[in-house]
């Protein structure tokens, strides 16, 4: 391709990084190409799904839809972040004891949002978890396990 | 060997958490679709726009001329390496790349490689190709007299013995017709109190896995390596084999977790044309579908469904004729199978001493259409669930009350004269009436707002005769790996197969390490389909570890170790060696019994190795003001025989509800003039967390299958058999209304309500 590219500064998993990017490239592509880092999975391609998603300054974003020029200055939070120091964060300990996944393909994806969800609501009532993974799809269809980990983590977070 | 010999040590039944759990909730587990290899070129297809068309022309200049773009391939380029290039499991029917004719929109006519995915993509929709269209036919029913045909001549792949008659046949879109005669129909139907006939349709649908079908592959020194997201390896390494004229031994095909499979990702999907690719461009090539190119590559067959029976004033099916069209769209695929294996359970679970069916499966312009989750079954059921319950109405009966009447015993024979065994149907049944709260009174609703309830049961014959092969191995220390082809899609088959191996041995599951299908190293499976890798696998697994046990003790004994000893695996090897040093392994395989069905009658003493059934429980409340409905309760009763892991199956099971939920009220594939309209999320809708039903309940019936590994037996589809009946009949109970064809629509709904009205909705 030959669109110009340019240089963005960012904070990746904590630490600062820059990246040489095309206007074209989608963040899901600059973590995959430029950093290895395959937590985030492009499925749909479309925004409808949720695979893909990364926390962008706190917030769930489709990394497969959002441009790498504008995460330039962001705080950028992938997957393979959250057990960072070798210890599983709640979410994840409470996928797994609730049995939250089948496949595991979307499992990142929800639970960077389960994370956000309880940065912002703690205690979240069923309303507010079916709000914040209505952006989410899971085909294995294991939605029923995965509110019961959501609420999991939830009392795991409060208790800490 | 007595499989039943295995006395549990505590590893099966325990709901462990999944063996990769850690690896999922990181997003480090391994998969195809982040596969890559230095110096990889990407391919992206350029697909037909037309249903039906001789190619006139591919113009690939301009494709040519882009800069970075490494080749553009065509079917002439692929017939060039390969002189056959048409694979596929039942005919040898689809071409690597369309030659000489497309058959459906979306169909793959060119690649274009290049290093960079954006430079490809732009480059396949720079090749230009010309058609002379060709009538088409979409419908099942039709294709059968139509005289467009799909296909110029068939060719039987010649592995399937009742596919043989149809060598060389012209003319035709039927490519399978299964029939089955017991007792006397037309008799009964003449003499009979009763006789309903309907006829039940249902549209197409696509697995939609969230990880889209991908392979990878690379040759080098006369050898091929296919990495690809398949749930039948061994297969892929055998058709590959046979595509390129090589031994098995010089193709590896290997697999990691797939992000989702339910039947899909079987036989040949990308694998052939990826290993042409590679051939050709003399540099490792991937190609990973979007999407949008998942809905051009494999379906569910649509199905139309006549069924007529007879029936006592006291409410006993004395006969049921059952003609069951398959819309196998371009190519075969499995649907042979689908059309066939189905097809002899069309009749339900019922015990009804006169059926007659026929099963066809059709070609047509439209995608092809194989194994999903079910394998034909949850059409039937669709059909003859939503049958039983206008029966039941119609005679003023107790819907689950004539189920009782007519339910298939253990011990009798089903349609095809096989005697039923450890098939629980009334415990399912009556488990799911009680759970849903059957025969109890119930807020019925008020105003515009009416609720009902409704039931549904179904079961499956497991696919037979196919074979598993396992290979335990036990290292220096003790420590033991399982060697099995049995691919883990979601399913939980890492942590079910590592249960059953550990309890064989006495040891902690845990501790097992389970290696991912890989032919180099991995012994044959048939394929992780049909329910079938917990009963195969598992028994070629138990065989495996009583091998290992006996190469143990015969060990023991040649050192002189007094037998009941105890002594540690580890002890033992370094007695023998000197040192932490050597390997015991233990080999094991299975293939049930089975004879195949007479051609005329389809009659036979040995159709399956087990059966598998599932009932589901439904409450729904309908807006007769708008025909919206909303699903209050779904309960799903499944029979495993012995479960696993409880935890795992429960999730399998709510997990198929949701899915087969999408299929009843979300999910279909649109099409004009063989266009497909809506090939996206954004069109196609999955059910989402907001579509959950506000109880969504899956349960399991204690029972033990004889001669199944622990008394286990397989559970993955059966979630989905009754879902679609239990809810048109929980309507049909709210609002007296019927839906006959799938999806279930509010606007179906509305209309339908309107017309019982007396006050029909134009048609649009
Ligand atoms: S892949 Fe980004 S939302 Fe689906
Ligand atoms: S676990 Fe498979 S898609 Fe969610």
């Amino acid at each position: 391709m030959t669109a110009p590219s340019r240089t963005i500064a960012f904070t990746l998993n904590g630490r600062p990084v820059t990246a040489e990017v095309a206007p074209h490239h989608t963040l899901i592509e600059v973590l995959r190409d430029g950093f290895g880092l395959y937590g985030a999975r492009e499925s749909c391609g479309q925004g409808l799904c949720g695979c893909c998603t990364v926390l962008l300054d706190g917030r769930g974003v489709s990394s497969c839809l959002y441009l790498a020029v504008f995460a330039d200055g962001a705080e950028l939070v992938t997957v393979e972040h959250l057990a960072a120091g070798g210890e599983l964060d709640p979410v994840q300990e409470a996928f797994i004891e609730a049995g939250a996944f089948q496949c595991g393909f979307c499992t990142p994806g929800f639970v960077l949002m389960t994370k956000q969800l309880l940065d912002e609501h703690p205690d979240p009532s069923d309303d507010q978890i079916r709000h914040y993974l209505s952006g989410n799809l899971c085909r294995c269809g294991t939605y029923p396990q995965i509110v019961e980990a959501v609420k999991l983590a939830a009392r795991k977070r409060g208790s800490v | 060997m007595n499989d039943t010999a295995f006395v549990s040590t505590g590893q099966v039944g325990r709901s462990l958490p999944r063996v990769e759990a850690r690896a999922k909730v990181t997003g480090t587990a391994e998969y195809i679709h982040n596969f890559r290899l230095p110096g990889m070129l990407i391919g992206k297809i350029c697909r037909s726009t037309v249903p039906h068309g001789r190619i006139r022309h591919i113009d690939t200049s301009a494709a040519a001329a882009i800069p970075g773009v490494y080749a553009i391939v065509t079917g002439e380029d692929i017939r060039k390496i390969i002189p056959d290039p048409y694979y596929g499991p039942a005919f040898h029917d689809q071409p690597i790349l369309a030659l000489d004719k497309v058959r459906f929109v979306g169909e793959p006519v060119a690649v274009a490689l290049a290093a960079d995915p954006h430079i490809a993509e732009n480059a396949a929709r720079a090749i230009t190709v010309e058609y002379d269209e060709l009538p088409a036919v979409y419908d099942e029913v039709e294709a059968v007299t139509a005289t467009a045909y799909v296909h110029d001549v068939l060719k039987p792949a010649g592995t399937f013995a009742d596919l043989k008659h149809l060598v060389g046949r012209r003319q035709t879109n039927v490519a399978l017709d299964f029939h089955l005669r017991r007792g006397d129909v037309e008799a009964e139907f003449a003499a009979a109190d009763h006789v309903f006939a309907h006829e039940f349709r249902t549209q197409q649908v696509m697995h939609t896995p969230l990880e889209p079908f991908v392979s990878v592959a690379e040759a080098a020194n006369g050898a091929v390596t296919i990495h690809t997201a398949s749930q039948n390896p061994s297969f892929v390494r055998v058709e590959i084999a046979r595509l390129l004229g090589l031994k098995e031994n010089r193709v590896r095909v290997r697999t990691a977790f797939l992000g989702g499979g339910f039947g899909g990702k079987l036989y040949i999907k990308l694998e052939a044309l990826v290993t042409a690719l590679t051939l050709i461009a003399q540099r490792p090539v991937k190609v990973s579908l979007t999407m949008e190119e998942q809905f051009f590559t494999i379906t569910r067959h649509p199905c139309t469904f006549r069924i007529k029976s007879a029936v006592t004033k006291d409410g006993r099916v004395t006969a049921r004729k059952c003609e069951v069209y398959y819309n196998g769209g371009a190519y075969a695929d499995i649907g042979p199978r689908v059309a066939q294996k189905s097809g002899f359970a069309a009749a339900g679970p019922y015990d009804i001493a006169n059926v007659h069916i026929d099963s066809f499966e059709t070609y047509t312009n439209r995608p092809p259409a194989g194994a999903l989750r079910g394998f034909g079954t949850p059409q039937l059921v669709w059909a003859y669930e939503s049958h039983t319950d206008l029966i039941a109405r119609a005679l003023s009966l107790d819907p689950v009350e004539f189920r009782r009447r007519n339910l298939l015993r253990d011990g009798r024979p089903q349609a095809t004269g096989t005697v039923m065994r450890d098939a629980p149907l009334a415990a399912v049944l009556e488990r799911a009436a009680a759970a849903i709260g059957w025969g109890q009174p119930f807020d019925r609703g008020s105003g515009p707002v009416k609720r009902g309830r409704g039931i549904a049961i179904g079961f499956k014959a497991s696919i037979s005769p196919t074979a598993s092969v396992a290979i335990v191995n036990l290292s220096g220390d003790g420590s033991c790996t399982l060697y099995c082809g049995t691919v883990d899609m979601g399913q939980g088959s890492t942590t079910a197969m590592a249960q059953i191996a550990a309890d064989c041995l006495g040891i902690e599951a845990e501790t097992v390490r389970v290696i991912a299908a890989d032919t180099d190293v991995t012994p044959y499976d048939m394929g992780t389909l049909g329910s079938r890798s917990t009963y195969h696998m598992g028994l070629a697994i138990q065989r495996a570890a009583a091998d290992a046990k006996a190469k143990l003790a015969a060990l023991a004994a040649e050192l002189g170790v007094p037998e009941g000893t105890n002594l540690p695996i580890a002890e033992l090897f370094r007695r023998k060696y000197g040192a932490q040093a050597g390997n015991i392994i233990g080999t094991g395989s299975f293939m049930p019994s089975h004879k195949s069905p007479d051609p005329q009658t389809g009659q036979t003493d040995d159709a399956t190795p087990y059966w598998m059934s599932a009932a589901t429980g439904c409450e729904v409340e309908v807006d007769t003001e708008t025909g919206r409905f909303r699903i209050l309760r779904l309960v799903n009763v499944a029979d495993c025989g012995t479960a696993i892991n409880p935890r795992i199956v429960e999730t399998q099971l709510t997990g198929a509800t949701v899915m087969q939920l999408g299929f009843t009220v979300y999910e279909g594939m649109e099409f004009t003039d063989g266009q497909l309209r809506n090939p996206s999320f954004a069109e196609y809708k999955i059910p989402g967390i907001r579509d959950m039903p506000a109880r969504l309940e899956g349960e399991i019936v204690t029972s033990r299958q004889g001669g199944g590994p622990f008394g286990a037996k397989g559970v993955g589809e059966s979630g989905t058999y009754a879902v679609s009946p239990a809810i048109a009949n929980a309507i049909h109970d709210a609002v007296g209304v019927r839906i006959s064809a799938l999806p279930i629509t509010a606007e179906k709904v509305y209309r339908a309500l309107r017309e019982a009205a007396g006050n029909p909705l134009p048609e649009d």
